[in-house]
């Protein structure tokens, strides 16, 4: 089974040896599901000079609980790019887990890896494969940025893209952010978002972005400083990805917490 | 109907593995040996892009010396399989040892079930926390598996060669030292007379298995970085940086794909091998 010719993807080659292990692929009962399982919120993704930033909270919900309140949303999906999930936490964490292996395993049978927006594709093809459960309540919705090593202006090489449930990606330009915060975070953006931000001023921007959806949304998390649990910030330039340390995330955590104490407003 | 004539399996068997053994020992070669900072592989390889040597996991890689064709079959189900386990159970669950029994099951079965064996020896290296946790496995056409300690050569004239390495070969050598090693043992035949020759940096494929990185430890040393290492300078053992490539790869574009194969460039100058025109 490991042998034939075959193609370069993963998912297709589990479509045929492993069909259960595609989250898409599982007979579900008729009914609505939505309200079984812990939900992801609230990402938000900037595009900045030389890359792009992306900052997640940490709050999983289940109806009026809170599931979990040091849930990872946002990842690496490869040394280039970065995925963040919202919706059904367990079925994007899964689906997420397949798109870094989808990655990984063309760049090791190509020998190169796949561009900016053949990965977006990929993954709008993943979505699309979850419909059916989707239509029943277990919708997950990525969002998908990264540096393009394509690109002719390195300033420029920070792309985002955004899905809807039936796979359509759709390319943003500057920021977007997805998830039952994501209306506050995008309203916070359109009116502090600049093209050409340094990724430093970016990052703070993601996490004040973060504040004013935690602060109108009660499924999004807002920095818990009693618990230390701060957003996970995470940048993808032409170094490669990288993800902000908890210090790093702390301090601009605290000096946001402290900006609002003067001006709840931001 | 036609008579069929009696062949033993003992002549049978003896057929399969000269055609493999003649097959495996016109092409270049290969070594795979253990460093202080992990595991290196050197091929003998023309072609910048059909390459010998690949990764498969996070510290597990692969070499073959053989036909293009077969080996590169045996290198993407051994991708596939990796990937599957690591994604069913956890990263840490992919081992070497897995993956050679794997190689050896398929190797087995097509040397005893088909008619022509695969013409290909391959290693699986994985690099361990030390020199002597690292374990090289040797598989053959048949389906044998070897561990081998800390180093190996296969393909073309092996024995000659690995004779050679293993007076060059210490587990404690830095990376300019087991190059060097590894260029010295793999230029040591083909010469003049069976003499030394010298082998051109665009003609060695050379990568190592990097002890010290988590996660995807596999990295190319090509161009500047390798003729560096090959001319002794004591900076370069560090200068590939335990980062990212500096110039990524990118998908070639279409004009740039090569026209040779690797198997045709090592089966050169075999008039048998070539197909009638």
């Amino acid at each position: 089974m490991f042998t034939n010719a075959g193609t370069s993807s993963f998912t297709a080659f589990l479509s045929k040896v492993a069909p259960e292990m595609l989250p898409g692929r599982r007979p579900l009962p008729p009914g609505m599901a939505a309200d079984m399982a812990p939900h992801a919120t609230t990402i938000v993704a900037i595009s900045a000079a030389g890359g792009v930033v992306m900052a997640g909270d940490r709050r999983a919900t289940m109806g009026n609980l809170i599931a979990q309140r040091d849930i990872e949303k946002v990842h690496p999906a490869d040394a280039y790019s970065l995925v963040g999930i919202a919706g059904t936490a367990g079925i994007g964490i899964e689906l997420m887990r397949l798109f870094q292996v989808e990655l990984e395993h063309y760049e090791k049978i190509e020998g190169a890896m796949l561009s900016l927006d053949g990965k977006a594709n990929r993954l709008a093809s993943m979505i699309r494969g979850n419909l059916g459960a989707a239509m029943q309540g277990l919708a997950v919705i990525p969002l998908f940025a990264g540096f393009d090593l394509a690109a002719g202006d390195p300033a420029r090489a920070g792309r985002i893209f955004s899905f809807d449930v039936t796979g359509g990606p759709y390319e943003e330009t500057g920021y977007d952010a997805i998830g039952s915060g994501s209306l506050f975070a995008k309203s916070a953006l359109k009116k502090r978002f600049r093209a050409g931000l340094p990724v430093e001023e970016a990052t703070r921007l993601a996490v004040e972005a973060l504040y004013d959806a935690a602060d109108d949304d009660t499924a999004t998390g807002g920095p818990d400083l009693t618990r230390r649990i701060y957003p996970v910030v995470m940048t993808a330039t032409a170094e490669g990805t990288h993800r902000l340390t908890d210090a790093e995330t702390a301090a601009i955590a605290e000096s946001v917490v402290s900006g609002r104490m003067e001006n709840p407003g931001g | 109907m036609a008579m069929q004539f009696y062949a033993s399996p003992e002549q049978i068997m003896r057929d399969r593995s000269e055609l493999a053994r003649k097959g495996i020992a016109r092409g270049r070669s290969a070594v795979v040996l253990s460093y202080a900072g992990g595991v290196l592989f050197v091929a003998e390889n023309l072609s910048s892009t059909l390459h010998k040597v690949s990764e498969i996991y996070d510290r597990i890689g692969f070499a073959a010396v053989g036909r293009y064709n077969e080996f590169e079959n045996l290198r993407r189900a051994g991708v596939r399989m990796a990937d599957l386990n690591g994604l069913s159970y956890d990263r840490r669950d992919v081992t070497g040892l897995a993956l050679a029994n794997a190689y050896a099951q398929t190797l087995g079965a097509i040397f005893t079930e088909q008619s022509k064996p695969f013409e290909v020896e391959i290693c699986v290296a994985e690099v361990g926390a030390t020199a002597e946790d690292d374990s090289l496995y040797r598989v053959t056409y048949d389906g044998s598996v070897n561990d081998e300690p800390g180093r190996m050569a296969m393909g073309g004239q092996a024995e000659a060669i690995s004779g050679v390495l293993k007076n060059e070969h210490r587990p404690e050598m830095s990376l300019s030292e087991a190059v060097r090693a590894a260029v010295k043992a793999l230029s040591s035949v083909g010469g003049e007379g069976g003499a030394a020759r010298t082998i051109a940096a665009n003609q060695l494929e050379v990568a190592v298995l990097d002890r010290g990185r988590v996660g995807r430890t596999f990295r190319r040393v090509t161009g500047a970085a390798l003729t560096a290492l090959l001319e002794g300078d004591a900076g370069a053992d560090t200068a590939p940086a335990p980062g990212r490539a500096k110039t990524p790869t990118v998908p070639t574009e279409e004009a740039k794909k090569p026209t040779t194969s690797a198997g045709s460039a090592d089966l050169e100058g075999n008039a048998e091998d070539k197909p009638a025109e």
